[in-house]
This record gives structure tokens, sequence and C-alpha cells, in this order.
């Protein structure tokens, strides 16, 4: 085999591993989600179906195959068809650049734990962040339906808001690391032995926060208030199609914590991580349980913000705060360290 | 060499066509997203001629930020569906002609340049080209005066948008004082 097959079956190779995984978080953190929310709520989530009720995400699979599928009659045929599907590719492609363990000499064969290393890591996951709102805009002005219209307009006024922020506040660690790629970041931290969390606790705080409002998550779900617009730009749609949206926003939540475990909280490492690279894979994994917890607790415990309350913090609060943090950051390198 | 040449003369069909489809789109929306799509494959044109920085840049920037904004607008306004009244004459036709005047041209002035490949080119391009940090070193050194002055009429846009939607907000005010009934 040449140089180029070798390549090419590789990243097919680690590319359907990652779908796989992807798909398979999702079906399991919607039961995780119902499981931790009962649980904070003093009730006992789903429990018929199988033990402990862990066949409910397989029932749900079926039952959303199974229902009909329903378009409104002065929706716009093409981008309504196409609104689940530009959704959900950049949720499934964003983790690509992102490493879940050190390199793994086997038999002389290197194996990257990485889909591609590219050496702009830190962009591709602006760059795709920013695409994925398409899927949303589109959803809600396709359906022709006042509820989705405005919940696809809040949609898009929150990301394009939260995005600016999201972004400065991933400066942080790329200064500190002096590379975009997500490997030396990762690095950087084996470096200075410490995660950027604690060198950056007011970056990690602003990526995480405007992570969630990226993310449309509690608090930040206005487009999805349901006392107010019933689904928000997801309304109209039913079976599969419902379901691709519910997959995505589901499989971002998993790519924002890898997001952040990888440039804050050190990545893959841990204890032997060096002398047995696999072992990164259940670091990673680790953490990002530990932050998709997290996810699901505020979700649980803290109420909506109001949807002006949401804008003044994301332009008044979190984007200052985020360019401030970048200034003294460069500074603090430049003249201190 | 030769996957190379077949990706470009793909990727060109699909740059040609998302930019006609921009043009003869009869709904905002359509044209917008085939704005989208033209800008993504010029950004994946730069991963193919080795500036993966500048492609990540296209889509951040043009793709997403600027796009969004045009689609969120034409959503917002309602205006997706164009007006048709051809108050235009004579500027079609002119338009066709002076178009395909304009690609002769090129296509004549590119095929008489007898354009080839120098003689001798470099074995592989530095690991550095096109690199984060490459871009941000001549930006910084080289271009800095024109790096400057673009920042500085950016700001000065900024601070024109900040300054007219400030204008407006006052009279409106204003003249919710004078005539409370009215407003």
């Amino acid at each position: 085999m040449n140089e180029v097959t070798v390549i090419i079956i590789d990243a097919a190779i680690k590319a359907a591993v990652m779908a796989l995984v992807l798909l398979t978080g999702f079906a399991y953190m919607t039961y995780a989600e119902r499981k931790v929310i009962a649980g904070i709520q003093v009730r006992r989530g789903p429990n018929r179906i199988g033990p402990l009720g862990l066949l409910q995400p397989a029932a749900d699979g079926v039952k959303l195959f199974l229902k009909e599928d329903m378009m409104p009659t002065g929706a716009d045929k093409l981008m309504f068809n196409l609104a689940p599907i530009i959704t959900s590719i950049p949720a499934l492609v964003i983790m690509a650049v992102i490493p879940v363990a050190p390199d793994w000499i086997v038999n002389g064969y290197t194996v990257r734990f990485v889909v591609a290393d590219l050496n702009v890591g830190v962009l591709y996951l602006l760059a795709i962040g920013s695409i994925a709102v398409y899927g949303i805009v589109l959803a809600g002005w396709a359906s022709d339906s006042k509820y989705s219209m405005m919940g696809g307009l809040r949609s898009t006024a929150q990301v394009i808001s939260y995005e600016l922020a999201f972004g400065l506040s991933m400066v942080g660690p790329m200064l500190l690391a002096q590379s975009m790629s997500l490997r030396d970041i990762v690095h950087a931290q084996e470096a200075r032995g410490i995660w950027f969390m604690f060198l950056q606790p007011i970056g990690f705080l602003l990526f995480f926060i405007t992570g969630l409002a990226e993310l449309n998550r509690a608090p930040f779900d206005m487009p999805e208030a349901e006392q107010e617009l019933t689904a928000g730009y997801f309304t109209e749609y039913s079976s599969m199609r419902f379901g691709m949206f519910f997959m995505a926003e589901y499989i971002k939540m998993i790519a924002v914590s890898g997001m952040v475990v990888t440039l804050y909280m050190g990545g893959y490492l841990g204890p032997f991580v060096n002398q047995f690279p696999p072992l990164g894979i259940a670091y990673f994994s680790a953490k990002v349980f530990f932050l998709l917890f997290t996810m699901i607790w505020i979700r649980g415990t803290l109420p909506r913000l109001r949807y002006d309350q949401l804008m003044s913090f994301g332009w008044k609060f979190a984007l200052p705060v985020a360019m401030l943090n970048v200034l003294a950051t460069a500074i603090v390198l430049v003249y201190v360290m | 060499m030769t996957v190379q040449v077949a990706l470009f003369i793909a990727l060109a069909a699909v740059a040609i066509v998302a930019a006609i489809g921009l043009l003869r789109a009869k709904n905002a929306v359509y044209a917008a997203l085939c704005l989208v799509s033209n800008f993504g494959v010029v950004a994946v044109l730069y991963i193919l001629l080795g500036a993966p920085f500048l492609a990540m840049v296209q889509i951040t920037v043009y793709a997403g930020a600027i796009m969004v904004l045009f689609v969120f607008v034409i959503m917002l306004l309602g205006a997706e569906h164009l007006e048709h009244e051809d108050h235009l004459l004579l500027q079609g036709p002119l338009g066709w002609l002076l178009g395909l005047g304009l690609a002769g041209l090129v296509t004549f002035a590119a095929i008489s340049a007898n354009l080839s490949a120098p003689a001798e080119l470099p074995a592989e391009v530095s690991a550095n080209f096109g690199s984060p940090g490459s871009i941000g070193h001549l930006l910084l050194t080289e271009y800095v005066f024109p790096f400057e002055v673009i920042s500085f009429l950016l700001l000065a846009a900024m601070v024109g948008a900040v300054v007219l939607t400030l204008v407006q907000r006052e009279k409106k005010a204003r003249r919710s004082l004078r005539n409370p009934q009215q407003s």
C-alpha cells in the first residue's frame, strides 16, 4: 500500500469511529439528562424499558422513525429538508481536530488519536461553529410559522452575540501555548504542569458560559422557551427531521465539552498517560462526562434568563471581560514572563 | 498532481455555479446561501493552495459572521421575495454583453500570455508557509502600514455606525417628548 492509501484508510476508520461514538453518546445523553434531572427533582426518570430504563433511547429512536413526517403547506420544501442536515453535519465534524490521546507507536506505526491534526485547529472550531447557525436560521425561516420564525431569529441573534466572546475566550490558551494547534495546546499544559483553567480562570468561566449560550442550553435556552414559543425553530418538525435537530443539539454539547476539556482542562492528560496512550481516552471521556453532568445540573437548577438580560449579558459583560482578559494575558506574557 | 487538477476543476465549477445562482436566484435567502457556498468552495481552494489559515478565516469571517448577518437581516425584514419590476431596459442585455466581453478578453489574455510554470519550482514549500505565525509576523513587520490603515478605517466605520443609530434615537426621543399622543 502506498502512503496516500494508508492516510485515506486511516482517516476513514477514525472518522467512522468518531461518528459512531458521537451517535451512541447522543442516545445515552438523552437518557442521562432525563435520569439526572429526575434525580434533581426527586423522581425516578425512565425505568420501564430494559434494566434501569437503559433501553429507553432505543425505544425513542423507534418511535421517532415511525412517527408521521409532516411539512407545513407554506414551507419552502428544499430548505425545510436541508435545514436538519445543515444543522447536524457541523455538529458531527467539529470534534475532528480534538486529540483524545497522545500518539501511540504500535509495531512501528504511529497511531494518532485525532482525525485531523490542523495547525489552525482552534480556528477550525470557530469556523465550523459559525457555520452551524445556518441550520437554525433556515429551519425557522423555511417552516413558514411564526413560532419557528421567532425561535430562529432569537437563536441567530443569541449565537451571533455570544460568538464574539466565545472566540475571544479561546485566545487565552492560544497565547499561553503560542500555537493554534490543539495538540500543541495540550502539550503546553503538560509542559507547564498545570491546566490552563487555573492560569486563565476568567477565560475558562467565560468559555464555559458562552459555550452554553452557543448551545442554546439552559439558562440560555430562550430560543426554545416552551411557554412562549412552543419548541422554537423546530416547532414544525416531526419524525426523523426533528430527531436530527435533537441529535445535533446533544452532539454539540459533547463537542463543546470536548473543546473546554482540550483548551482548559488538560485534554487527555492524566497519570501514566505517556506510558500507555489509550489511557488518554479514558481521562478525556471522564472530563467530558463531568462537564456534561455540570450542564445537566445547571439546567436542573437555574431558571431561564429574560431575553434582554441575555443580550445585555453577552454584549455588555461577556464581550468586554473577554477582551480585557486577552489584553491582560498578552501583557503578562510579554512583559512579566 | 492530476488529483489536484481534477479537484480544482470540480471546485471551480461549483464556485461558478454558486456565483451564477447568487445572481439569478429569485429569492434573497437562496441568493445569500449561494454566496455562502461560493465562499466555502473558495476556502477549500485556499486549502489546496496550502493556506489553511486563510481558509479558516475565510469561512469564519465571510461564510460565518458576515453572511449570517445578511440572512438574519433578510429574514428580519421579510425581504426574501425580490421585486421583479424591471425598470432597467437597456442595462440587462448590456450587462450580458459587457460581461461576456470581459470573460472573452480575460480568456484571450490568459491564452496569449502563454502562461507556463517557472522552470525551477521549489521541491517543497517550507513548513512555515501560510502558518498563523508567519502571517502574523508579515502583517506586523512588512505590511504594518497597510494593516494599521485598514484597522483605522474599520474603527472609523464602526464609530460611524454607532453615531448614526444614536442620532436617530435622540430624534425619536425628542419627537415623542413633543407630541406624546403620536408616538
